[in-house]
């Protein structure tokens, strides 16, 4: 049983250009995949596509079949049923994700609204959605504009929004590179446990092999469009086979080997 | 020379000729206007104070157009009409850049309370409509052409300098502007060899629109009887003038009316395309 | 809030005063004299003389001033030189007129230009999306006095169906006659207003459309809709009602034009008058009062628009500093 069947998707612009070449994954229910690969290898696109959200002038063929329904070429009537209910997404830029005219509370309300919750069972919630995902002082919080919080804050309210919808997919879009070292880390503590917890299926999008070595169990890696290696992060990790797999996990390890060096180790 | 991402005038100008529809099309009505206006410097059918060919005649027989209720051409009349109206609209963004490119640049330099009140004058300023102003100013001289430009053009500095202050505000917040700062560069070497190249992009835009906004402002003044005084035939003035006798002769109270609208809609659209080409971020935005 | 709304008023009362210095110093920097307008041609120095004390206009110019504003502290705005009624209850009649004038081809405007720039922006793509950007840029080509000819050569002078000027004497006692005659001047600003609204209005959904948090609305499970209702609206009137505030200011003083065009008595009218006579009581008064008008409706559309944006609730302005 799956619950996200990409199949051949591609995605090309309005001029042809293909963004997105053939590229196949799936997803079992509680299984953690990471999607990684520079800026313009298409990763973004494939979680976009997968909602059904391309950008204007995108067009994506082939199949995506996420909980049974198949999203390329969907009414929006039929996707605005499937988006929220079988996968949530948090995206890269917490400042301009959430309505910066809009109180946090009443966003994160949004969704439950839709769930059939309202009044006090709706603000006890709104206030539950908020403490899971670690944020002190709930009541503050939920007052509180996009403008009046942190970074950290504001991702975590993100969070909150798109688990408040309860999905069986969990699309994160880079959801901690805008954030400082500190804050990052953190944060992918706090998504990893809620996604353990409710076997919640994860599509992990990064540039970065450490930070999804952290959340998913298994690695994709995309190049100018089209799928280079895919396999068990372990694996990935210690015995990449491509050219361009090596580099990134060269390049890692360097990284942390400098730290190694000056922490005298 | 240093410049914010996305500019090359002069290559984008030239490929932007040729390909932007816009532009072609702004160019092509605008320069129509023009040209007619420079024809009418030599030579005009008849003189405009002729009076000769009789009340309200119909197009045709001698008069092309027809003539308006005094007996005057009214081919003449639009001539010299589309020269006044290219000097008001030149002669008012004239003033304008000037006066507001210097208030503009003076404000974002100024701090504190300068600031403050300088930006709140401009504010003031902009409160009050051109047409007033220009009224005010029109009736401290008399009714020429050269006071309603410089009315106009006044009240538009206004405009531009606020815009002008925004734009060098902006720039001045760039990581490259302290990096010249740091090494030694004058604040004058700075205003001409950063601040402007980076603004005039946007500033020309504004200009552009500027020029329609002050044809119309003239044809405005003009149509009260504030304009350029009679045998000048201003378009303004000739609508006036046409109004009472619209049913009976349309062509003095339409023709005046379409030569001034393609003039403003073809400066317009050179404005619009101007600005797709030199500013791709405001393209992306607009598309 | 509260804090703010002080410091806004006392901005406002300083704009007011500074204001009112500029248009006094101005208006004696006109070079005509007033006491002209009232003597024959050929009056004697003497009678000259006699005029400039009558109107107090022999005063020196501080004493004028504060003469002035002492009037205007007691609610009368001065008696005019060349009529010698007051000039506050003319300027009250004339408001009769272009308040309704102006009120009504604002909120028109407004209906025609929000739907047209949704769509515009919306269905950009299709052919009426284009055809609306292109009305739009028509009809900020047009002068508005040349709409108003056409407007009367259609309607008035062929059709027959209206009044192709002027106002009844009496007024707002004949509701019905007083409707009839402003059918077209409001129909004239309205559509030369809405042109140029239209293309903010479209440029505010375009910014809309593209933004991140309609696309978290929609990718959680919002219809596109419901997404617009709670999101879109409220965004997109941020840079909308701060033009807004501009436009209706702008439209009142400028109804000056179209009042000529329709032969209204507004005070547009009162004011080219004013100023062919050198009228300086009933100039500065119109002045006084648009001006007071102008500040009041910036003020409005301030705080309208710290309601809706809290980012702007920091500054004193609200403004894009």
């Amino acid at each position: 049983m799956t619950i996200l069947d990409i199949r051949d998707l591609t995605i090309r612009t309005a001029g042809g250009r293909v963004l997105v070449d053939g590229l196949s994954l799936s997803l079992a229910p509680g299984q953690r995949l990471g999607l990684i690969g520079e800026s313009g290898s298409g990763k973004s696109l494939t979680s976009l596509a997968v909602l059904g959200l391309l950008p204007e002038g995108m067009a994506a063929s082939g199949s995506v079949e996420l909980a049974g329904t198949q999203v390329v070429g969907a009414s929006e009537r039929r996707l605005a049923k499937v988006r929220g209910r079988d996968a949530a997404i948090v995206f890269q830029e917490p400042l301009t994700a959430l309505d910066p005219l809009m109180r946090a509370g009443r966003q994160i309300a949004e969704p439950l609204r839709r769930r059939g919750l309202s009044g006090t069972e709706l603000r006890r919630a709104v206030l539950a959605a908020l403490e899971r995902v670690l944020l002190p002082e709930p009541e503050r919080i939920a007052r509180a504009f996009p403008h009046e919080m942190s970074g950290g804050q504001r991702q975590r309210v993100a969070l909150a929004m798109a688990l408040a919808c309860e999905p069986k997919l969990l699309i994160a879009d880079e959801p901690t590179t805008a954030l400082d070292v500190t804050v990052q880390a953190e944060l992918l503590d706090l998504l990893d446990a809620l996604v353990r917890e409710r076997e919640m299926a994860v599509l992990f999008v990064s540039h970065d092999l450490a930070v999804v070595a952290k959340v998913a169990d298994r690695v994709l890696v995309l190049k100018d469009g089209r799928a280079v290696e895919e396999g068990d992060v372990r694996d990935i990790v210690t015995a990449p086979r491509e050219p361009y797999t090596r580099a990134l996990v060269a390049s890692a390890r360097q990284l942390e080997s400098a730290l190694d060096r000056r922490s005298g180790r | 020379m240093k410049r914010l991402p996305g500019q090359n005038p002069a290559r984008g100008l030239t490929r932007s000729l040729t390909r932007s529809l816009t532009l072609t099309t702004g160019c092509l009505l605008a320069g129509a206007v023009g040209l007619l206006a420079l024809v009418s410097l030599f030579w005009l059918p008849y003189a405009s104070d002729d009076t000769s060919g009789g009340r309200l005649a119909a197009p045709g027989d001698g008069h092309l157009l027809g003539t308006d209720k005094l007996g005057r051409d009214l081919l003449t009349q639009l001539m010299t009409g589309s020269r006044i109206a290219v000097q008001a609209g030149l002669g008012s963004v004239l003033i304008a850049a000037t006066v507001g490119v210097t208030l503009g640049v003076l404000a974002a330099f100024a701090q504190g309370w300068l600031d403050d009140t300088l930006s709140v004058l401009l504010d003031i300023l902009i409160a009050f409509p051109t047409l007033l102003l220009a009224m005010l100013i029109v009736a401290a001289r008399s009714a020429t052409l050269e006071s309603a430009v410089l009315a106009i053009g006044l009240a538009q500095s206004a405009v531009v300098g606020r815009l002008v202050r925004v734009l060098v505000k902006r720039v001045l917040a760039q990581d490259f502007i302290t990096a010249s700062r740091t090494s030694g560069t004058s604040w004058p070497r700075i205003v001409a060899g950063h601040i402007l190249p980076n603004i005039w992009p946007t500033l020309v835009v504004n200009l552009a629109l500027q020029f329609g906004l002050a044809v119309l402002a003239e044809a405005g003044l003009s149509y009260l009887g504030l304009g350029a005084p009679p045998p000048n035939a201003s378009w303004g003035r000739m609508l006036q003038e046409a109004q009472a006798t619209f049913t009976t002769a349309p062509a003095g109270a339409l023709a005046p009316g379409i030569l001034l609208v393609l003039l403003v809609i073809g400066v317009n659209l050179i404005a619009d395309g101007l600005r797709d080409t030199l500013d791709p971020a405001a393209r992306r935005r607009r598309a | 809030m509260a804090r703010y709304l002080l410091r806004r008023f006392v901005f406002l009362l300083v704009s007011l005063a500074l204001a009112s210095v500029v248009l006094f110093v101005l208006l004696r920097m006109l070079p005509g004299d007033p006491a002209n307008a009232l003597t024959a041609v050929g009056a004697t120095d003497e009678q000259i003389a006699a005029a400039r004390r009558s109107i107090g206009s022999d005063r020196p110019l501080p004493e004028q001033f504060t003469h002035w504003i002492g009037q205007l502290l007691r609610g009368d705005l001065g008696t005019s030189f060349v009529s010698s009624l007051p000039v506050g209850p003319e300027v009250g009649a004339r408001l009769n007129v272009t308040v309704p004038l102006t009120l009504a081809a604002f909120v028109l405007a407004v209906l025609i230009a929000v739907p047209a720039g949704f769509l515009a922006a919306y269905r950009r793509r299709t052919w009426y999306g284009s055809l609306l950007s292109g009305v739009s840029q028509l009809g900020i080509a047009i002068p508005v006095f040349w709409l108003g000819m056409i407007l009367i050569a259609v309607f008035a002078l062929n059709a027959r169906w209206l009044p192709a000027g002027g106002f009844p004497p009496d007024g707002w006692d004949r509701p019905g006659e007083a409707i009839r005659s402003l059918v077209l001047p409001v129909l004239t600003i309205a559509l030369v207003m809405s042109a140029s609204l239209i293309r903010y209005v479209r440029s505010a959904t375009l910014d809309v459309l593209g933004s991140d948090y309609l696309r978290t609305a929609r990718a959680l499970g919002s219809s596109f809709g419901r997404a617009m209702w709670r999101h879109g609206l409220r965004n997109a009137s941020v840079p909308v009602v701060s033009i807004l505030g501009i436009e209706l200011a702008s439209t009142l003083l400028g109804a000056v034009v179209v009042e000529s065009v329709f032969a209204l008595p507004g005070l547009g009218s009162l004011l080219a008058t004013g100023i062919a006579q050198h009228d300086y009581p009933v100039i500065q008064g119109v002045l006084f009062v648009s001006t007071l008008a102008v500040l009041i409706i910036g003020f409005a559309a301030d705080l309208l628009q710290r309601i809706i944006d809290p980012r702007l609730r920091r500054g004193l302005s609200g403004g894009n500093r």
